[in-house]
């Protein structure tokens, strides 16, 4: 089982050529999308030492921290088990309605982040505190670590599993000594995007009225219009993100690297018989609660908010102004992912891993923090754009940086080993083998790429009101427009309609990222 | 593997397709660049353009503007947002910020920017159509409308019933488990900042603390008074416009709280003042300006005495909404100059751990 190599390292003739170009992209990018954190560093530098001994000699602060590190910690797992779980239960089991479960089961993320906790505090007030955000956040972020997962268990080749269930080992030893391994680094990474979101994520907690981390460093810019403490304490969300990282890097690569099933065949599913009834009851549960809660509080607003106007013309423009924007996040941030992805994969070099973990660590900014790095960036270097359409999508894509990267590694995790010496070795030039092996093969990781990007992107608010061009409009800032004036009513078409529009990329995203089934897809 | 190219180009495409219509539907940029027109009077600077960032309640501020152009032939940039926020984005952007005026909701966002040699005097014609505490003791900033503090109740509980006549009464042991606040809110640092100023920082900090002991904390107004509607709190401190926009949202069957005031002198009985002020980098002073004085006009007042977002005009003669107690049966209007820039009322707020 040992033997099961990792994608074969390029000739040292390939690495000598691409030593030019690709590491010059990918740490340019990797420079561009850290720049928040040159940001946090200058603003905290203008902070004094006695600022840094108040805010941090406040008893409150080892509390935030507490509830910072529990709930990353609790939500994390909690995502980590459901994501596995569903993921299994989909690829692996003779489970009835496979297809439409998949679909099911991803459509959560196309819920916007702030419906999210709102939909959950107008059904109920018993979600607040702890465990309210704990549920809350583990409906919204396990396709996170679902997708992934589940892409894993569909290419990888099922002989191992094959084997042990063989030589008598009973499904749930099979699963446990198998198929978990081999998912391991789809499982890290998913674990790693969704604890890094949540030591930023601050909306949402605020709604379920649970103060986290993220809650003082918003005080700070709320009420005390002070960027240099507010940057002092983004500093420890930065090194909690580091220690993240690195533990990441750790686990996920002790992992057994997947092969790409070859023969073209499934394992024969794991027949769950009477477990059939629980498990489709469980993830009927999971659905019913993770999109049933806020495709209700919508609907609810829809039919009875008083200021609930028949949708104006606006209500286009904005749904229009919101694709451009999405779809240009989507190619941006995922043009820049490849170099990255393809730098570290090619130079399985300490610092060409440095450098792209590096590229992860933004993912723990809150996003006002990353607005404001953009704001100040912009206005300095690059005025001419300042508050024009490139400066939203450049924000977008610092953003959702992460998200991509995430995805076109998974991709390139699949590309056959030794196929670019192969094809070089024939003669064909390096761009010329980028051009016609090597991205058609991970095109599929691309797509999924720019669907997670545009998907989130789609439905962000903070860094659009800071970024936007003056009086452009997406769906996400008029839905702002009308619940801070108490018109929920009046919000929720835009609400609605964020939600629709997110339904063809996670259909996208489903696709792409599983792909069709292995037999069409080994076949080309 | 050309089938599977498609879907990457024809995203490609909608991309530039959409990004077209945004740019022409987007920022028509500033044509006016030089300060030739130097004129005082507002026909000549018809065609000039003013980028206002505004942290007011938008619907009212969009009427305003498109009053104003009609009325002056200025083109308003309006760009709205969270009133912290974008003093946030103001300060990063210092001497470059294409900003001319901002309008805020409170006073501590213009008092920072004041601090910090952001804003420029506002011209005396102006601030005197407004009374004098209701704008920056420096004249670098003129108060445009104002709300009051208040107190929501659930209807028919006791809090309703026997409302508390002074805010102070919240912080007694009688309250424990009843009461709702948002301290996070840019509202209600003010009423913390008259409370020091009132009774002394001794005295505000055991009174936080007897709120901290007796109250919910919410994110914002909007999810304290929703939670007051639906009697998950007695009551809470809040401004008196968000209980006329629920009842308005809610319809009056619906809603199931009463607004309440603290007696008169109360520091509970606040009256804050929403102020706009010329900003010291904007390009377009003049027009800044001429936005200024319209917004302290009778028009605009009118205006905003009848928009939906339910605050009081400051010029006298301008009546508020009928349904509004008059501003003077309510409270003093607060010194602005007493509200300074809420640094100490944060300190108090994060030193009682109401706020992280």
């Amino acid at each position: 089982m040992s033997t099961l190599r990792s994608p074969g390292r390029p000739s040292p003739l390939l690495r000598w050529r691409a030593a030019g170009l690709l590491p010059a992209a990918a740490f340019a990018v990797v420079a561009a999308v850290a720049s928040p954190l040159v940001f946090v560093g200058v603003q905290a530098a203008q902070a004094g030492w006695d600022q840094a001994h108040r805010l941090f000699g406040r008893p409150l602060v080892a509390t935030l921290l507490w509830n910072t590190a529990t709930l990353a910690l609790a939500v994390t797992f909690a995502t980590a088990v459901l994501g596995f779980g569903a993921a299994y239960l989909v690829e692996r089991t003779g489970l009835p309605g496979r297809r439409w479960w998949t679909v099911a089961l991803a459509l959560p993320l196309a819920v916007p982040e702030f419906v999210r906790g709102y939909s959950w505090v107008s059904l109920t007030g018993s979600v607040r505190g702890y465990w309210g955000a704990v549920l809350v956040m583990t409906c919204s972020l396990y396709p996170l670590v679902f997708l992934p997962v589940a892409a894993t268990l569909r290419r990888a080749d099922t002989a191992a599993e094959e084997v042990s269930r063989s030589l008598g080992r009973g499904p749930f030893a099979t699963l446990w000594r198998v198929t978990l391994p081999l998912t391991r680094p789809a499982l890290a990474g998913g674990a790693l995007l969704v604890s890094l979101y949540l030591l930023g994520e601050y909306g949402a907690f605020a709604m379920l009225r649970f103060t986290t981390f993220a809650t003082a460093i918003f005080s700070q810019y709320k009420l005390g219009f002070d960027a240099a403490s507010a940057a002092l304490l983004t500093l420890v969300l930065v090194a909690l993100a580091l220690l993240l990282v690195l533990l990441e890097a750790t686990t996920g690569r002790r992992g057994r690297t997947v092969r790409r099933a070859t023969a073209g065949r499934r394992a024969t599913p794991a027949r769950l018989g009477r477990w059939t009834l629980p498990a489709l009851a469980s993830l009927t549960a999971l659905v019913a609660t993770a999109l049933g809660v806020p495709v209700y509080a919508l609907g609810y607003w829809l039919v009875r908010g008083s200021s609930t106007t028949l949708p104006q013309a606006s209500v286009l423009t904005a749904a229009l102004t919101t694709l451009g924007y999405a779809a240009a996040a989507a190619l941006v941030a995922t043009a820049a992912a490849v170099p990255v992805a393809l730098y570290a994969w090619r130079r399985d070099s300490r610092l060409a891993r440095a450098a792209e973990r590096a590229a992860y660590l933004p993912r723990a900014l809150p996003g006002i923090a990353v607005a404001l790095a953009v704001v100040y960036f912009a206005i300095r270097y690059a005025q001419p754009l300042y508050q024009q359409p490139p400066m939203l999508v450049a924000g977008y894509a610092v953003l959702y940086f992460p998200l991509a990267l995430t995805a076109v590694r998974a991709a390139l995790a699949q590309v056959p080993p030794g196929v670019e010496e192969v094809a070089r070795s024939l003669g064909t030039r390096p761009v010329a083998v980028l051009a016609r092996i090597t991205l058609p093969l991970v095109l599929p990781g691309l797509g999924a790429a720019a669907a997670m990007v545009a998907l989130t992107a789609s439905t962000e608010l903070t860094a659009t009101l800071l970024l936007r061009p003056t009086g452009t409009e997406t769906l996400a800032t008029r839905f702002w427009t009308y619940t801070s004036g108490l018109a929920y009513g009046a919000a929720a078409p835009y609400a609605a309609l964020m939600v629709v529009l997110s339904v063809p990329p996670v259909l996208l995203l489903t696709r792409r990222t599983l792909g069709a089934d292995p037999r069409t897809e080994t076949t080309r | 593997m050309l089938r599977s190219l498609r879907p990457f180009t024809a995203l490609s495409l909608t991309t530039a397709c959409l990004l077209g219509l945004t740019a022409c539907g987007g920022s028509s940029g500033s044509e006016d660049g030089s300060n030739a027109s130097s004129a005082s009077n507002g026909t000549s600077l018809k065609g000039q353009s003013v980028t206002v960032y505004s942290g007011q309640h938008e619907q009212t501020v969009k009427a305003l503007a498109a009053d104003f152009e009609k009325r002056t032939g200025i083109k308003v940039e309006l760009r709205s947002g969270d009133e912290a926020e974008l003093a946030n984005q103001i300060l990063q952007e210092g001497a470059a910020s294409p900003a001319d005026v901002f309008y805020a909701e409170n006073p501590p966002a213009l008092t920072t920017l004041e601090e910090k040699g952001l804003l420029a005097p506002v011209k005396p014609e102006t601030l005197k159509a407004v009374p004098a505490q209701d704008s920056s003791p420096k004249s670098d900033w003129v108060g445009i409308s104002a709300r009051t503090a208040a107190f929501l109740a659930a209807e028919g509980k006791h809090a309703d019933t026997a409302p508390p006549s002074s805010v102070r009464d919240l912080a007694k042991p009688e309250w424990k488990g009843r009461l709702g606040i948002a301290p996070g809110e840019t509202d209600f640092a003010p009423v913390v900042t008259r409370m020091i100023k009132t009774d002394g920082e001794d005295a505000a900090r055991k009174w936080l603390e007897g709120l901290k002991a007796n109250a919910k904390t919410y994110d914002s107004n909007e999810d304290l008074s929703a939670a007051v509607n639906k009697g998950e709190v007695e009551g809470g401190v809040i401004d008196h416009y968000y209980f006329y926009r629920l009842r308005d949202e809610q319809t009056a069957a619906k809603a199931h709280a009463k607004l309440h005031y603290f007696a008169k002198g109360d520091p509970g009985a606040l009256v804050d003042v929403s102020g706009a002020a010329p900003l010291k980098h904007g390009k377009h002073a003049q027009a800044a300006q001429a936005f200024l004085a319209y917004l302290a006009s009778a028009p605009a007042q009118k205006v905003i005495a009848t928009s939906e977002s339910y605050e009081y005009p400051l010029v006298p003669g301008v009546k508020g909404k009928s349904e509004l107690p008059a501003l003077d049966t309510i409270g003093t209007v607060a010194n602005v100059a007493d509200l300074g820039d809420g640094k100490e009322a944060l300190k108090l707020l994060q030193d009682t751990g109401l706020l992280a």
